[in-house]
């Protein structure tokens, strides 16, 4: 058990020094996102529309939690090849479950810290009443669809073992389809008709219309309170179930990669 | 059971690559064919062989990177394919590249692969200082970005990583190639302590035929992931019936150790 705890230790200590040495980029990609997010939500402020300043500003934050907890996970593996480590990784005595909750706990982490500052980034542009949002509600959420983009981030994170470029290619290429399927800033229905199906797969979608309820964005133009946990029964349902099937899903994709590199000899930095 | 550290029973790894516009060739490396040795427990086993020859792979399918396609592995009698965990637990390996976090500084790497092993992160740091310190490295860079250090001294930094968990098998992937001749004395000096004072079973990798003279008991000659040769430095030359191990190994592989030009063995195995 000690072993254990120390392993998963060593993940978040090499993440929190490897962030603390890359502060004035983690800085600058913040600074990037809070204004970025403002400059959306902005758009709802200029319409002079209540309704979709707010359905902006909950995908701004779903979209800067989610997106980051995949793309941190998912590019992982990636600076190891970089840095030549992912040999050293590999061949130290720790079980790839552990290795991966490491890397996907302080991703979490990070995810969340970017998340909040987001928000609170953009309240200093917009004035917005967000007291009657169920808040506690809008938590639960957020922890379980975050389970089902951790296990969306597993499998992009051994991508770079084919290749580190291509890997890299192919993660942003399925990040940016799961932004526009999701319905981050407007509801799915707007989108052709034949993308629609793609987005009933994609866990965002769930988490969206979840949140909404929860902020108080009514069917109508009306505002109304932040509806209850169970008026989201079936996202979080849904939710759920999608966590239970990608993180394993995750895990093995990567075992199986794994086993495939080692044979054609893929782990090397080069070649 | 027997007293063997390393055991290499008619071990083969290919690699296979494709090539062409279609990408349709399929060239084949082999870049070990049918090797076999043993090394005693507490014995510095050195490998010779120019680029190329395979002496990587070798390093790598015995720190468990690797899947040999034939063959068996007993690394202190577990087995590999088989038995990877155990023998993760007693492998430390350095390679000729410092592969490190370079933004990291040699404490943070260091702990964060001790951490890794499970150590105790405070009696880890203790260790690596002194490790540090008999390699003839000063404290004052142990937090210092690794990207500040000399090559020298990452290299210093790799060898204290695998040393960090004691392990009983140390696996050295020309360790002291591109190091000054001080750094390379020092990291020499202390392989001759190492073995003496912890019994570690080595397996050493080299081009440089006075560093393996000095540091190990037995040689093996490898081309073309081939082993052709084995013996004390001695027996080598008698073998070949040369005054040096370099004119030996020309004698028996029929190449220089040294040559670059033979760095791509490839034979075009297939076509479809
Ligand atoms: N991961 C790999 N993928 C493809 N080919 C490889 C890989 N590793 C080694 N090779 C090839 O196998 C042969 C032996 O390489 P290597 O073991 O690195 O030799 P050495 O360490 O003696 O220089 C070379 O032809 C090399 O190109
Ligand atoms: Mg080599």
């Amino acid at each position: 058990m000690e072993q254990v705890l120390r392993q998963t230790w060593g993940f978040l200590f090499r993440d929190y020094h490897l962030t603390r040495r890359y502060f004035s980029w983690v800085v600058v990609f913040t600074f990037y996102a809070v204004v970025n997010s403002a400059t959306v939500v902005l758009i709802g402020v200029a319409a002079g529309d209540r309704r979709l300043t707010l359905t902006l500003m909950v995908g701004v934050m779903l979209w800067g939690l989610l997106s980051v907890v995949f793309q941190e996970i998912a590019n992982s593996i990636t600076y190891e090849r970089w840095e030549g480590t992912l040999e050293y990784t590999f061949m130290a005595p720790v079980s790839r479950l552990i290795h991966l909750a490491g890397v996907s706990l302080f991703s979490t982490a990070y995810a969340v810290v970017r998340a909040v500052i987001i928000v609170l980034g953009m309240l200093l542009f917009v004035d917005i009443d967000l007291s009657r949002a169920n808040w506690p509600g809008l938590v639960v959420v957020l922890a379980v669809s975050s389970v089902a983009f951790i296990g969306l981030g597993l499998m992009a994170a051994v991508l770079p073992v084919f290749s580190p470029e291509r890997g890299a290619e192919a993660t942003n290429i399925f990040q940016g389809v799961l932004l526009l399927v999701s319905g981050v800033y407007y509801d799915v229905s707007v989108l052709p008709r034949w993308l629609q199906p793609l987005s009933v797969v994609s866990p965002a979608t769930y988490a969206l219309s979840a949140c909404r309820k929860l902020v108080g964005i009514g069917a109508g133009s009306e505002m109304v309170a932040g509806a209850p946990l169970s008026a989201c029964a079936y996202e979080l349902t849904v939710l759920t179930l999608m966590g239970l099937v990608f993180v394993p899903l995750g895990l093995y994709v990567f075992a199986l990669v794994e086993r495939w590199a080692k044979q054609t000899g893929k782990l090397k930095r080069t070649g | 059971m027997s007293n063997l550290g390393i055991e290499v029973r008619s071990l083969s790894k290919s690699f296979s690559k494709r090539k062409g516009l279609m990408r349709t060739r399929r060239s084949v490396t082999r870049a070990l064919a049918d090797v076999s040795f043993e090394v005693a427990v507490g014995e510095t086993y050195g490998l010779l062989g120019p680029n190329g020859s395979g002496k990587s792979t070798l390093i790598r399918v015995l720190s468990t990177l690797l899947t040999p396609d034939e063959g068996d592995v007993r690394m202190l009698g577990y087995h590999i394919p088989g038995e990877e965990d155990e023998v993760r637990r007693r492998v430390g390996r350095v390679s000729v590249d410092a592969a490190f976090y370079k933004k990291l500084s040699a404490r943070e790497n260091l702990l964060y692969s001790a951490l890794l092993y499970g150590l105790d992160k405070a009696a880890a740091e203790r260790r690596a200082l002194e490790i540090l310190e008999a390699l003839g490295m000063e404290g004052e860079k142990f937090t210092d970005p690794l990207e500040e250090l000399s090559r020298g001294m990452q290299q210093k930094v790799a060898i204290t990583r695998a040393l960090l968990v004691n392990p009983p098998l140390l696996l050295l992937d020309e360790p002291t190639t591109g190091l000054d001749p001080k750094s390379r004395r020092d990291v020499q000096t202390f392989l001759e302590k190492l073995r003496g004072e912890h019994g570690t079973t080595i397996l050493l990798t080299s081009h440089d035929m006075a560093e393996t003279e000095r540091l190990c008991a037995r040689i093996g000659f490898i081309a073309g992931g081939r082993l052709i040769a084995e013996g004390t430095a001695d027996e080598l030359k008698a073998t070949a019936g040369a005054e040096t191990l370099d004119d030996a190994f020309i004698a028996l592989a029929g190449q220089k150790l040294d040559d670059e030009g033979e760095k791509r063995r490839e034979a075009v195995l297939a076509e479809a």
